[in-house]
């Protein structure tokens, strides 16, 4: 079944898809009390964010775009130090996209929500004409108690140390391969990193700053840093992880890992003396969790070869091309 | 080595092993010290600029080896009105301009492929050349136009793609031929008689397409070292250790360190496939050097018929475009000025908005030096 037109026009045929779809899966007393607006407690100091997900292709290897929407969200939400609590998503839907694929796309999303605890309370869904969107466009936004304060891209300070959670560039490879129909058997690392914030929390670490290394990958996480606390930044090279795949991927298409979106890989500058213990927790995520460098006061990010000589790394600019020789 | 066993590293991690990049560092340092005069190396490729700064290899060498980057970025290279030319047929009716990935950032006089592609332009930027055929026969309606460029590395595959499309009675590709060559630009520049080279560093992909006997005349014409190297970092130390002992030993030749894959007389099934299509245009416009004779290709003539040249002439615009006036590309290419000696490297030229060729890609000089080692 392709969805018309008609499902996105108020009646009855979008009452069955809230009814048989996002009631089903998204199921809570809040969503389905189906007022206005969602009625919620919160609990002292909140974050709340927004985004917007549009990905070509719309399914890839380890998730889909409804996946992406509730990751992306929670996770601006978890390095904030806030639990992700609620969550809104609206839908904008190319008419002529197929039911089972947006139920594909929803029962995904209802699968992230349950692993962080999180629900959707509120939503909206339009279909617009053909080529009015690209099959399928979602907007999350989420509201999260805030578990711990002051967890700020200003905090570092010379001597802090960051550590990447995993190693990078899945996600921005996957979508590449796709996009150049290369074959890989890669996945995403797209997925919900509460689990990961909190036990860094519960271990009482002394979190600096927490952020996802989205679109702009790990060169955009140091450059912000660098550029918001004023300070330097060295990693080495041999110390950031990199699977075999992706260094293969980027040598054909000429990309750097560095600059490589992730959509389940986060970056944390700890106090020096938390940073061996912050290392052991995030390994018993993913044991690619690695020290790769440290705060200077130099006010550059420079990355470190095993040889010893130095380069910056900028900040990436302009829209990812392949290389052509 | 078995090879159901090989991994991607075994391919190319003793190519970048550390041990190998300080021992060479070591040895360059301690021989270099005999050099009667400082050795000024030109890496001809945009390949080899890159690999330099983006490993920092200008660190581990003495100061008495410099280099000086050459003109071997082939979107650098390349003249505005060549890029207008792009932009212009991007916007025609009923035509898709599929071109190599990172020419649709850059800019020519009135914009880029990236902007007439956001105002409803399909421009399909390409991974491999071959999926143009792929678009054309998925547009039977359309005019195909592929804005080809590139060296001697990237001209087989426009002539295989010819090869192909022809086989298979597609109809509806055209082509805009910008492939140049390597060997006239380094004429032009040490035929100059100012340029301050004196060794070279040989492209890696280039010569294993046109042997490494095209630059025999940099040996006979001006006694100058040259060795074809491979693009990674040991490759490019061990390449400059070999230009320091035949400084030293004063005997210039061609030596060839990318032995995996480049020989003498280089590919020549693509050399032969290359001349059934394409022929040496009387003279090409480059971006940074001007007009230098027999230094590009263009489709031969009983192909006319699909030469998006001759089929869109009316539309093309032909005034040449002059270089901007405060740009040095000119100077830095021949090494008697380094990019932080231009009075706009950084402040009106930038990656974001390059005026001259050098800070084009990532490949050119200036982008390089705005990159890593501002």
């Amino acid at each position: 079944m392709k969805l018309t037109l008609a499902y996105g026009g108020g009646g009855e045929e979008t009452n069955k898809l809230i009814h048989e779809l996002f009631y089903k899966n998204f199921s809570n007393p809040v969503l389905e009390s189906a007022e206005d607006a969602a009625v919620v407690e919160l609990n002292g100091k909140t974050a709340f964010t927004t985004d917007s997900f549009t990905v070509s292709p719309v399914f890839f290897n380890g998730g889909n775009i409804g996946k992406l929407a509730i990751a992306g969200t929670c996770n601006d939400l978890a390095m904030m130090g806030a639990k992700p609590q609620y969550i809104s998503c609206g839908f904008m839907i190319e008419e002529g996209f197929e039911f089972d694929k947006l139920e594909k796309i929803v029962k995904t999303m209802a699968d992230e929500l349950k692993k962080v605890g999180a629900k959707i309370v509120c939503g909206d869904t339009k279909v617009v004409p053909a080529g009015s969107v690209d099959k399928i466009f979602i907007n999350t936004s989420g509201i999260g108690e805030i578990i711990k304060d002051n967890i700020s891209a200003h905090n570092l300070q010379e001597g802090d140390m960051v550590i990447v959670s995993r190693d990078i560039g899945r996600h921005g490879t996957v979508v590449m391969a796709h996009r150049y129909d290369v074959d890989t058997d890669i996945n995403t690392d797209c997925k919900v990193l509460w689990d990961e914030v909190k036990a860094l929390i519960d271990a009482d670490i002394d979190i600096k700053a927490l952020r996802d290394a989205t679109r702009g990958g790990l060169s955009a996480v140091l450059n912000e840093w660098a550029d918001s606390s004023g300070v330097g930044i060295e990693v080495e090279e041999d110390k950031i992880p990199v699977s075999d795949e992706v260094i293969g991927l980027c040598e054909i298409f000429g990309f750097e890992p560095l600059d490589l979106a992730n959509e389940g890989t986060f970056i944390v500058a700890v106090g020096k003396n938390d940073a061996q213990k912050a290392e052991e927790i995030l390994k018993k995520f993913n044991n690619q969790a690695t020290i790769i460098g440290s705060v200077t006061s130099d006010k550059k990010v420079t990355l470190k070869s095993p040889w010893g000589s130095k380069r910056y790394i900028e900040l990436p600019k302009g829209e990812l091309l392949p290389r052509i020789c | 080595m078995k090879t159901e066993n090989l991994t991607l590293k075994d391919l190319y991690f003793k190519f970048r092993d550390p041990e190998a990049m300080k021992n060479f560092a070591n040895l360059i340092k301690k021989e270099a010290k005999n050099l009667k005069e400082p050795m000024r190396v030109m890496e001809i490729c945009g390949g080899h600029t890159h690999t330099i700064m983006k490993y920092g290899i200008k660190q581990l060498l003495p100061e008495n080896i410099e280099f000086i980057h050459g003109p071997g970025c082939p979107v650098c290279v390349m003249p505005k009105e060549r890029i207008d030319h792009a932009i212009e047929l991007a916007k025609q009716e009923g035509v898709i301009l599929a071109t190599l990935g990172d020419m649709i950032r850059v800019p020519g006089s009135k914009g880029s492929l990236a902007k007439v592609r956001a105002e409803g332009a399909d421009v399909r930027p390409l991974h491999s050349t071959l999926d143009v055929l792929k678009i054309a026969k998925e547009n039977p309606d359309k005019k195909v136009v592929f804005f080809a460029i590139g060296f001697e590395t990237t001209t087989p595959m426009t002539a295989a793609l010819m090869e192909k499309a022809f086989k298979e009675g597609i109809k509806n590709i055209y082509y805009h031929i910008n492939h140049v060559l390597t060997p006239p630009p380094v004429k032009s520049i040490m035929g100059s008689g100012e340029a301050r080279i004196n060794t070279f560093i040989g492209p890696s992909h280039v010569s294993v397409i046109t042997g490494a006997k095209v630059y025999q005349f940099l040996v006979n014409n001006y006694n100058t070292p040259v060795v074809v190297a491979g693009f990674e970092p040991v490759d490019v130390m061990e390449s400059i250790l070999m230009l320091v002992r035949q400084k030293l030993n004063n005997e210039p030749k061609i030596e060839i360190q990318y032995k995996r894959a480049a020989t003498w007389d280089g590919n020549v099934l693509a050399q032969k496939m290359i001349d059934k299509y394409m022929d040496v245009r009387d003279t090409f416009r480059w971006r940074g050097l001007g007009d230098i004779p027999k230094s590009a290709l263009k489709l031969r003539d009983e192909y006319s018929e699909f030469d998006a040249e001759k089929i869109f002439a009316d539309i093309l615009p032909k005034e040449p475009i002059d270089d901007h006036k405060l740009c040095i590309c000119g100077k830095i290419l021949k090494g008697l000025a380094k990019p932080t000696d231009c009075k706009a490297f950084g402040k009106a030229c930038t990656p974001s908005s390059p005026l001259g060729s050098c800070m084009v890609s990532d490949e050119g000089a200036c982008n390089a030096y705005y990159r890593y080692a501002r």
